[in-house]
């Protein structure tokens, strides 16, 4: 078991031939997943990658039966893309493009929310379940099957957490990477929920930073949820200055809303263990494992 | 993007929302004299025109007089003389910082008699992903106190719609107007939510919105603050961007696509990943020193702007020592060894610089940097490597 995606999700790729879509798609294949096909408007009917090209999403899910899409298209594009493939109503959407307007994203977030699409991002990494698919530009090879679920708001520091817990000999589900951005599809607690119910998921690594409250939010779920399994949390950007967006559109911190302090505080009152520092997520996450005597 | 007092009404003014009339000087102030003709007064109000609230409550660094950056002038020479005084001039308020923020630019408007002020923003709500606007009765003053002593006085309404923006009768009794005033009220919010929309604003802010003598509701200042994530769809909204308040290097960065923020410690950091690069910020200050900057490289990056990258660092004169710590993903840790040694080379660079590799091409990257003939630390371990560097940093 994992979560959201699996060896039999098929994928379409939005962007398909493009730079970043064909360089990602060759690289979704070599790992495993079942790509069945790719969207690029005007180059329908040729192949690539030795896969089908449609003009459309409606097509291409018609004629290849795919339940998820990747979107690799650039930002001035990306939202009528999105909406496209919300359109077609799939079940799993990633996308991986950064700098979509925010505005764009409230109609989205509507939609996604009355569809229950399982959306991932934008401006993410994307999702991977270990050794059956990989949708997005994490680098597959740090990845070992175990018993870890990781959801984080960062990139980098997702292959930090995979790479650590990889490193200690737990090894992971399923990994998600939500994004950087203030409004965006599932959340750090729609990622907990799965990840609860999720039998192989022994452990939960969650990668949280500064700007907004939502780790505050998934700290109260998961106090109201008491469950057994061990989360280790971990909140980028403690030596982050004030009202400075830190990179990503959301890791900004308005008056003393979306410190760390307060994330910290909400994350351990919760009972959720939380690394002292980036360099311990994999060592936190055994100490976690073992405190509450989980055979690792 | 952040737009100044001035910009933000000549905007809101097309969308038809009630504010005073005035005239801006750049750089210069030509004609000031004969300008304020067109403005109804004395008296006038001379407002210095900065990237940063508090301006009322500030002060200059040549003292000019008891006031702030905000002053009402009773004649023709005193307006003058006040606004001479205030450009080139360097304000300091509670957001600039003790630095201060020079003056380059000023605004005289038209002024109006206050009966009362209050407070009204505009802003995009993560939690409900709604736009919600935040209002109280307690205008004109600093709202981040009021949200900490007195959440209360703020009242919260939550637009579910960006077509339409409905306020509820019980805001009449909050704000205690009568029907006249709640009718401006109601005309003055959706014009607001509608300029929010056509702009694609992050933020709008109006601290205060005022009721005159004469029983009008004005917009007495303007802070406006746009999605960059849009501005691509407002190509004549980028000419608003006043390069001179925006930090040279940070600009720099973002030309080459990279985001660097300076910060004021001694460890350049570089970084792929905007989470990462927080974390090793994080972890240097874990060690007891502080990051001279927050560098992410980008998703994409390579040699070049790794290059770049160092080059901004190095720029730094209160850099001690360089961490770079770059996670392999697409971006292959080879090629950012190579644009290493290119840049320090090429800047003649001799401070410690510490390099940690993960990731895609590790290896390869690690034995560029053992085989080169300049003195770089490669260490593997994230927690040993942040640790060297701090030693290093002397």
């Amino acid at each position: 078991m994992s979560i959201i995606i699996n060896k039999d999700t098929k994928l379409i790729c939005q962007g398909f031939t493009g730079s970043q879509g064909t360089f990602h798609s060759e690289q979704a294949i070599l790992y495993g997943t079942k790509l069945v096909g790719g969207v690029t408007p005007g180059k329908g009917g040729s192949k690539h990658l030795g896969l089908p090209v449609f003009n459309s999403v409606q097509e291409a899910v018609k004629i290849t039966n795919a339940n998820a899409s990747v979107i690799y298209v650039p930002a001035k594009y990306a939202t009528n893309a999105i909406h496209e493939a919300l359109d077609s109503n799939l079940s799993v959407i990633v996308c991986i493009t950064e700098g979509i307007p925010t505005l764009d994203m409230i109609d989205i977030k509507k939609r996604i929310n009355k569809q229950g699409t399982y959306f991932i991002g934008p401006n993410c990494p994307g999702i991977i379940t270990a050794n059956e698919c990989k949708i997005g530009i994490m680098p597959g090879f740090i990845h070992k099957k175990g018993k870890i679920g990781i959801v984080s708001r960062s990139g980098t520091l997702t292959y930090e957490a995979v790479w650590q817990t990889s490193e200690v000999g737990l090894g992971q589900t399923t990994s998600v990477g939500i994004g950087g951005d203030p409004i965006h599809g599932m959340s750090f607690i729609d990622c907990l929920k799965l990840f609860i119910e999720d039998e192989e998921t022994k452990g939960i690594l969650m990668i949280g930073e500064i700007g907004g409250t939502a780790e505050e939010e998934a700290a109260e779920f998961i106090s109201s949820v008491a469950t057994p399994k061990p989360i280790v949390a971990f909140i980028a950007g403690k030596s982050a200055p004030k009202g400075k967006r830190m990179g990503h559109a959301g890791a900004i911190i308005l008056g003393n809303k979306g410190s760390s302090e307060s994330k910290i505080n909400a994350l351990e009152k919760a009972g959720i263990y939380v690394a002292k520092s980036p360099a311990l997520l994999g060592q936190t996450m055994l100490e976690a494992m073992q405190k509450r005597n989980i055979q690792i | 993007m952040n737009l100044h007092e001035y910009q933000a009404k000549e905007l809101l003014k097309k969308f038809g929302l009630p504010i005073p009339n005035g005239n801006y000087y750049i750089e210069n102030l030509d004609n000031i004299g004969k300008d304020l003709d067109s403005l109804n007064g004395p008296p006038w109000v001379v407002k210095s025109q900065i990237h940063a609230g508090g301006r009322g409550a500030g002060c200059f660094l040549k003292s000019i007089n008891e006031k702030g950056g905000v002053q009402i002038a009773q004649s023709k020479e005193q307006v003058v003389n006040i606004a001479n005084a205030m450009l080139n001039n360097t304000l300091i308020t509670k957001q600039t910082g003790e630095k201060g923020k020079k003056v380059n630019r000023i605004y005289i408007e038209e002024s109006c008699l206050i009966e009362k002020e209050y407070y009204l923003s505009l802003l995009i709500d993560r939690n409900s992903s709604n736009l919600m606007l935040m209002l109280s009765e307690s205008g004109g003053i600093d709202i981040e106190k009021i949200v900490l002593e007195d959440p209360d006085k703020i009242k919260k309404i939550f637009f579910s719609s960006l077509k339409s923006f409905e306020i509820n009768n019980n805001v009449k009794e909050m704000l205690n107007f009568d029907k006249n005033q709640f009718d401006q009220f109601k005309d003055i919010v959706s014009k607001l939510c509608k300029a929010f929309v056509e702009l694609d604003a992050s933020t709008i802010e109006i601290n205060p919105l005022v009721l005159n003598n004469a029983g009008q509701l004005i917009l007495l200042d303007a802070k406006i603050n746009l999605d960059d994530n849009a501005l691509f769809r407002h190509p004549e909204l980028l000419n608003l961007q006043d390069l001179s308040e925006e930090n040279e290097m940070e600009l720099e960065a973002a030309k080459n696509n990279m985001s660097y923020i300076k910060l004021d410690g001694e460890i350049g950091c570089m970084v792929n990943g905007a989470g990462l690069a927080m974390a090793t910020m994080d972890i240097i200050k874990q060690f007891g020193k502080e990051p001279a900057n927050f560098l992410d490289l980008g998703g994409t990056a390579n040699k070049e702007r790794a290059i770049k990258g160092f080059k901004i660092i190095q720029s730094d004169p209160k850099v001690k020592a360089v961490f770079i710590n770059i996670f392999g993903g697409i971006i292959h840790c080879d090629m950012i060894a190579k644009g290493i040694i290119e840049a320090i080379k090429e800047t003649n660079f001799d401070l410690p610089v510490v390099v940690r590799f993960q990731g895609t091409n590790a290896l390869e990257g690690r034995n560029i940097i053992n085989d080169s003939n300049i003195d770089l630390i490669a260490i593997d371990d994230f927690t040993e490597a942040a640790k060297k560097v701090v030693a290093l940093a002397i």
